[in-house]
């Protein structure tokens, strides 16, 4: 092995560190470049008219998206109350009680779900859900929502329930605690934090969806908070406002898409203050 | 004497591979047995099958008997959880709770059985835990303060005085003392000393001068076999067998 004389290894450390320091900062930057820009582009049409009317018909000024942000609402609201129980109950399944090829192929499948594109979801959600029924409604959206939300939960719970040794489940265990009594007050609450940063990760990730909504909850121009109707919802008004010939949409669709990233924020901030830890290990 | 804990033909698995063959031993009331052997021989193992943890692990399973009191604890009709309430384990690694405080983590193994108590009675079943443990004059202050926020030492005795609140009537511990420096081992030892008047004690080590330290009773085990069992001193001053000799003066192992 040829030796490396100390200046030449003190060189390529500075190199090393520096390169890696430039790829965080960038990507810093490309995160605060589009919070920016949305800014600039989106603070101009928010008003508290915008945030507390419906839309108005083309033509008419003003108008807001305020049955846009209660839909998205409603809509991830009702695909998180079917998807975290699920989710987290497969989580704790595949860590403690499935074992062997079952569990591998729920694992897989898991995995290969999270990969399907969303929009083939949607039409999954059309064919099971609005096409029998023949109606588009809120309902189908969550459902569609819900799935994309499952393999983000089974495996962040997962590996929040993994992230706890095993030692401490057997503690428990050898304590004369029942297995169930060991997992839902032992090992989950240790896991607590993972498992609802996945779970908001997952609201997070759905709330900005917008391809499964246009063949399911479709849209409305009205205040709708019946989940069997079609609903509106943000970023499919953006969707449709920033795909428009006009002008004055355009500028909603901004103020949209900022409102968008405002409440993904405030799910993240919101998880961060439920999950401030009872203990600082 | 009385034999608190007999196991009769005792084999166990792991799959296929065996871990320990047809073991039959005795291990008398209030009295400290210690199993030695070299890493892998199946020591653990061996202590794990007479709480029934054993089984915990996928593919494991135990053949033969282990008799606590005279019942089979592998008679189907036994349920594992009451017998773990009966033989307490101390593990390796310190193992407190990690969302419990110090007094939490001792309450929790009654706590998660549902045994109600009023506050005077827990705090007083706390203190005497902790007493037992050598750790009450320690914590006393801060019993609300995390149970991971003590030192290695202090977890590992917060664990023995957790086993403790539960009234068992064997302590199993497995190399408790493996991740202690001295003066926390020298502090485990004497409590163990103390704790053999009220409990049946097992003990895994790999330190020879601790199981002729503390040990009334000394088991040899080598590859899954029980190589020699008997009084602590005799197997260390004069071991009926070649291997235990070799073992014990540090020829292999």
């Amino acid at each position: 092995m040829k030796a490396i004389s100390l200046r030449s290894r003190r060189l390529r450390g500075a190199v090393g560190v520096f390169t890696a320091g430039l790829c965080a900062g960038g990507v810093a930057g490309i995160l605060l470049l589009i919070l920016g820009y949305v800014i600039r582009e989106g603070i101009g049409a928010i008003s508290i008219g915008f945030l507390t009317q419906v839309p108005h018909p083309i033509g008419v000024p003003g108008g807001g998206v305020a049955n846009g942000i209660v839909g998205s609402a409603i809509i991830v609201g009702i695909a998180a109350l079917m998807a975290i129980p699920i989710g987290s109950l497969t989580g704790v399944y595949l860590t403690h009680f499935g074992r062997g090829s079952f569990c591998s192929a729920v694992r897989f499948l898991s995995d290969v779900l999270s990969g399907i594109p969303s929009i083939a979801i949607g039409l999954f959600a059309y064919t099971v859900l609005v096409a029998p029924l023949g109606h588009f409604s809120a309902f189908s959206a969550s459902f569609a929502f819900a799935i994309l939300m499952l393999p983000v939960i089974i495996t962040t719970t997962e590996n929040a329930i993994r992230g706890v040794p095993h030692e401490v489940y057997e503690a428990a265990l050898a304590l004369g605690v029942p297995r169930h009594s060991a997992i839902t007050r032992i090992i989950l609450p240790s896991a607590r934090s993972g498992i609802i940063t996945g779970i908001v990760l997952a609201m997070a990730r759905v709330t900005g969806e917008t391809a499964p909504l246009l063949f399911t909850a479709f849209g409305s121009q009205f205040w709708e908070l019946n989940p069997n109707n079609p609903m509106a919802e943000l970023s499919l008004q953006v969707f449709t406002y920033a795909i428009s010939p006009y002008r004055s949409w355009h500028e909603q669709a901004w103020g949209g898409a900022l409102i968008l990233i405002f409440m993904v924020f405030v799910l993240n901030i919101g998880a961060r203050v439920v999950l401030k830890p009872k203990f600082r290990s | 004497m009385a034999d608190k804990l007999l196991t009769r033909h005792l084999s166990a698995y792991f799959g296929k591979v065996r871990a320990l063959n047809d073991i039959n031993m005795a291990f008398p009331e209030n009295r400290i047995t210690a199993i030695i052997g070299p890493s892998g021989c199946g020591k653990s193992t061996l202590v794990r099958c007479l709480n029934r943890m054993h089984e915990v692990v996928p593919g494991a399973r135990t053949e033969g008997e282990v008799i606590l009191d005279g019942e089979n604890i592998y008679d189907p009709s036994v349920d594992p959880v009451g017998v773990r309430r009966r033989v307490g384990m101390v593990f390796q690694k310190p193992t407190p709770f990690p969302t419990m405080s110090i007094e939490e983590n001792v309450a929790a193994g009654l706590k998660l059985n549902n045994v109600a108590l009023s506050r005077a009675e827990r705090a007083r079943i706390v203190e005497r835990s902790l007493r037992h443990a050598a750790l009450w004059d320690e914590v006393k202050d801060r019993l609300n303060r995390p149970g991971i926020s003590l030192s290695g030492g202090q977890q590992q005795r917060l664990c023995v005085a957790r086993a403790l609140a539960v009234e068992p009537e064997v302590l199993l511990m497995d190399e408790p003392c493996s991740a202690l420096d001295p003066i926390s081992t020298a502090r485990i030892e004497e409590l163990l000393l103390e704790l053999k008047e009220n409990y049946t004690i097992v003990i895994v080590t790999h330190n020879m001068q601790q199981a002729a330290r503390t040990s009334d009773l000394t088991a040899f085990l080598n590859a899954g076999d029980l190589i020699e069992f008997g009084e602590t001193r005799q197997i260390f001053t004069n071991p009926g067998r070649r291997e235990t000799e070799d073992y014990i003066t540090g020829r292999f192992g």
